[in-house]
């Protein structure tokens, strides 16, 4: 334990800081992407498609022009380029190298429910809505393919003309079935999790108008500013004549990652020249923007008598919905996370993602490496059974430790504190609570989990950042990156005020806008505090050196004994100071400028190869995690109540420890409605569930207690030596609430979401047994 | 038509069709946009106002019937630029993530601890279940609601 409790005195760095963004957002002063308008703007709405799988026999928009007020309708014909192409890097085996091919609007044929078809611009919202309506469409049917399994048959029907398989990732580790041979016990199960939305409060929204010389520029909710590429690419413009702005964002979460409404706006203002606005509604947003996998998991694991494991055997086959987006990265994932946080000599991964005619799915939080934990979890439970062990004590005996390298090839670099997360959770977790009445059932389980932060090695990441003083002494930060809630921007201003000394208060950050601001990437893979944070970091130290050598030459002193304070630099020990209106003088009269562009750039590697021999680095590092839930089950209703839930992980250094708890806290909740109630749910490719009136996230009534837990190991490759912490949260809750519904009830459900009917199914099954034997 | 009524204790005259919600008439006539649209279906709790001292999900209700009533926004709880006693909680307390929440979820906090429907964590809860958040889990929103019917500024 020694080294997580090392800890260095700092300022600003390590403080519940108040975010800078919240005394805003309380008062309803934030102006979010729906809440900007300019003058003359248009509305702009979608017709999306009734049919999960059609042909597009007649699209006919001469009824909706006719309506009074519509300015005008698109169809994929006039979209300067609707084919959109991503590269997505790295490769698959089998499949090869992939392109993610998706149209702005479908042509010819649809392959999901909710796809875009047309798109109207009008001069209000109503006149929009009734042009969409007005829409006439001849749909010729197609067969619908709603299952995954069925998506591999040689005759189902093809959904894309290079076949049904998106992605597929393989590896063997060791010889697995002479691993399996040889263990003293062995336990199989097969698992399987849902679709899911996102269900960010705010939904899709943005404006965007031709601003000076014609740049279009977009204002919308977004997790990515350099999606302005892809809409020039969309336009048929150079890069450099879209700008993209993005707001405070209202959630994120990956399900802003890929494009929503940026590419609609684009179209409008590129082709009226006019304003415009579009904001989803919230049955869009449920219906028809891209989910999370759903995933069916088959585990053998062996271990020995003791209870060290042997061999690992695990297939995944994940449903990519019908277009490739970024399914082929989010297997990956699931590949490298397959085994858990657990040693393992012999392991062999077949990873298949495949395209069916459901929603695209794609970015969401944990971004399958959250997914497999439901499997490597529900393993260690079974194996722990099988062997007479306690869940925990067979968790430690298997762990791994820094030096190691996971099945993939990914060496583990930084310190492994599982034990410790272990204890902590323990400690805190008190005796277990008595059922609150007959026929109720209390049971504790435990989850721990590894995921990764920062993007794959082989991308190349790297973030920008500016910093300068303004004349006044006051403090800018310059960076594209977009604030999605978590305290994105706020983080950046406490390190620059822990390097530079200037308080909280008297720095300013300007965020989120790709011509203005340095890019820094995108607020995804748990990468923004890691990179952007490194980046700011950067900045910050090179130009404390610089105005430290103008300040010691200044005071006469060494520049070693130059320390930064809040209105300015003195030295230490000594009498000497200078404020900074009088270092930026002086600054000026040498010629030395009191600002820097800073690059941080994440660790390189070799990318991944079409070959079964590769093995090597996938990511930066990893955040771990241990969490425990107590559940009571209702045995009547079948209805899980979680009383209690704790939730440890290393973050290395908090930043700010609020909003680490911010970030555990809302990861368990989410990830708790995972477990128990989110469902979307498909009838032949018909989403059923575009309402949050039948799609049911968590409310303050249903998530317990959270007791968060930070370890600080002082080992992290962001700044500070900081983890992530924005996706590790959600991988536990799931496995946690399934490994407590057993110690309830003696059931293994291994099927998302637990919900009152399968759990109340599940118990009169066993009782029903249990009278046809008695 | 057109609707008269005081907004955060302004006279206010909006002229809308009479199909438009009031959350609509807030936002697109009378330039309001601290009510927030999460779902336009009365269930997400963003777009809670008060009418004459009721909190009411604006969504749900139709702009011809606030004619005559008080309606109160989160951007009128303050008084001359001070915060409310319960944003300070929220703000301090780490309440506040997205925010988008944020306002709904405060007018129908500070309506519980008004009516005592916020005696206990439990109730605290329940007069919070018609507001949804994905970003916090909750539990410093609860926090903040009853450091603030206890008086304790963070």
């Amino acid at each position: 334990m020694s080294a997580v409790e090392v800890k260095t005195r700092r300022r600003v760095v390590g403080s519940d800081l108040t975010r800078h963004d919240a005394v805003e957002k309380v008062q309803g002063r934030t102006a979010y992407a729906a809440d900007f308008s300019l003058p003359g703007m248009l509305h702009a709405r979608l017709k999306r498609s009734d049919y999960a799988h059609a042909r597009l026999a007649r699209v006919d928009t001469s009824a909706a022009e006719a309506i009074d007020g519509v300015v005008s309708v698109y169809t994929a014909a006039d979209v300067p380029r609707n084919t959109v192409w991503v590269d997505v890097p790295g490769q698959t085996l089998e499949v090869g190298a992939l392109k993610a091919r998706s149209n702005v609007l479908a042509d010819e044929v649809v392959r999901y429910h909710g796809e875009p078809i047309a798109l109207v611009a009008a001069e209000t919202e109503d006149a929009a809505l009734a042009a969409v309506d007005a829409i006439a469409i001849d749909y010729e049917p197609l067969a619908v393919v709603d299952d995954a399994e069925r998506a591999l048959d040689p005759d189902a029907p093809r959904i894309h003309e290079t076949g049904n398989m998106l992605a597929h990732w393989e590896l063997e580790e060791g010889d697995v079935e002479a691993g399996l041979d040889a263990a003293e016990a062995m336990v199989e199960s097969e698992y399987r999790t849902q679709f899911v939305d996102h269900a960010y409060l705010e939904p899709e929204a943005g404006v965007s108008w031709r601003d000076t010389d014609g740049v279009i520029t977009i204002r919308a909710a977004t997790q990515v500013v350099e999606h302005f590429r892809d809409v020039a690419k969309i336009l048929d413009l150079p890069d450099n004549r879209v700008r993209l702005i993005t707001p405070y964002v209202g959630g994120g979460f990956g399900g802003k990652e890929d494009m929503t409404v940026e590419p609609y706006l684009g179209i409008v203002v590129a082709l009226t020249g006019r304003p415009v606005r579009m904001v989803w509604s919230r049955q869009e947003s449920l219906m028809a923007r891209q989910n999370r996998h759903a995933v069916r998991m088959r585990y053998r694991t062996g271990a020995d008598a003791g209870g060290r494991l042997v061999a690992m055997d695990v297939d995944i086959l994940s449903d990519g919905g019908a277009y490739a987006l970024l399914s082929a990265l989010v297997l990956l994932y699931s590949t490298t996370c397959a085994a858990g946080p657990y040693r393992c000599p012999n392991v062999r991964i077949r990873a298949r993602t495949v395209y069916t005619n459901h929603t695209p799915c794609s970015a969401m939080r944990g971004f399958g490496g959250m997914q497999v934990a439901l499997g490597y979890e529900g393993q260690m439970d079974l194996l722990a059974a099988e062997l007479g062990i306690d869940p925990l004590e067979l968790r430690r005996l298997n762990f791994v430790e820094r030096g190691d390298t996971l099945p993939i090839g990914q060496p583990l670099e930084t310190t492994v504190e599982l034990p410790a997360l272990v204890d902590a959770v323990t400690d805190r977790l008190g005796p277990l609570p008595e059922p609150s009445g007959r026929r109720r059932a209390v049971g504790r389980g435990f989850a721990c989990n590894l995921q990764p932060y920062g993007r794959c090695v082989w991308l190349n990441d790297w973030s920008s950042a500016w910093i300068g003083f303004e004349l006044d002494g006051t403090l800018v930060i310059r960076i594209a990156v977009p604030d999605i809630g978590g305290g994105q921007a706020s983080s950046l201003i406490q390190i620059a005020s822990e390097t530079l000394g200037v308080p909280p208060e008297r720095i300013a950050i300007h965020i989120g806008d790709s011509a203005l601001n340095p890019l820094t990437g995108t607020t995804t893979a748990t990468r923004q505090l890691y990179m952007s944070g490194n980046a700011v970091l950067e900045a910050a130290r090179r130009l404390r050196e610089r105005l430290a050598g103008v300040a010691a030459e200044l005071l006469e002193v060494e520049p070693e004994r130059i320390e930064f304070a809040a209105e300015g630099v003195r030295e230490r020990d000594g009498s000497r100071s200078l404020d900074f209106k009088a270092l930026l003088a002086a600054c000026a009269s040498v010629d030395v400028a009191w600002h820097v562009l800073a690059t941080y750039r994440a660790p390189k590697g070799v990318p991944w190869q079409a070959d079964e021999t590769w093995r090597g680095r996938v990511f930066p590092d990893f955040t771990y995690g241990c969490h425990a839930a107590d559940v009571e089950i209702d045995l009547d209703s079948g209805q899980a109540r979680v009383l209690r839930y704790v939730a440890a992980h290393d973050v290395g250094q908090a930043i700010n420890p609020q909003s680490v708890e911010g970030q555990i806290e809302g990861g368990v909740a989410m990830g708790l409605g995972y477990a128990l109630s989110e469902r979307l749910v498909f009838e032949e490719g018909q989403n059923l569930t575009g309402s949050f009136a039948q799609y049911l996230i968590p409310t303050a009534v249903e998530v317990p207690d959270i007791t968060p837990v930070i370890l600080e190991s002082g080992e992290g490759k962001g700044p500070f030596n900081a983890r992530g912490i924005g996706e590790p949260p959600i991988g536990p809750p799931a496995p946690a609430v399934a490994a407590a519904i057993h110690a309830a009830t003696e059931l293994r459900l291994t099927e998302l979401p637990f919900t009152p009917e399968r759990i109340s199914a599940a118990i009169g099954a066993r009782e029903e047994a249990a009278d046809a034997t008695s | 038509m057109i609707v008269g009524f005081t907004l955060n204790g302004s006279p206010q005259r909006c002229e809308v069709p009479a199909h438009w919600t009031l959350l609509r008439m807030l936002r697109d006539a009378a330039g309001r946009t601290d009510a927030k649209h999460g779902c336009g279906e009365g269930v997400c709790g963003a777009c809670a106002v008060f009418v004459d001292g009721v909190a009411v999900n604006s969504c749900s209700v139709l702009a011809p019937q606030v004619e005559g009533a008080a309606v109160e926004t989160v951007a009128g709880l303050g008084a001359d630029g001070e915060l409310h006693p319960l944003q300070t909680e929220m703000v301090a307390r780490g309440g506040v993530q997205c925010g988008f929440c944020t306002p709904g979820m405060v007018i129908s906090a500070v309506e519980a601890v008004r009516i005592g429907a916020a005696g206990s964590e439990e109730e605290i809860r329940h007069s919070l279940a018609g507001n949804l958040c994905r970003c916090t889990g909750y539990g410093k929103i609860v926090g903040a609601v009853a450091a603030y019917r206890d008086g304790e500024p963070e």
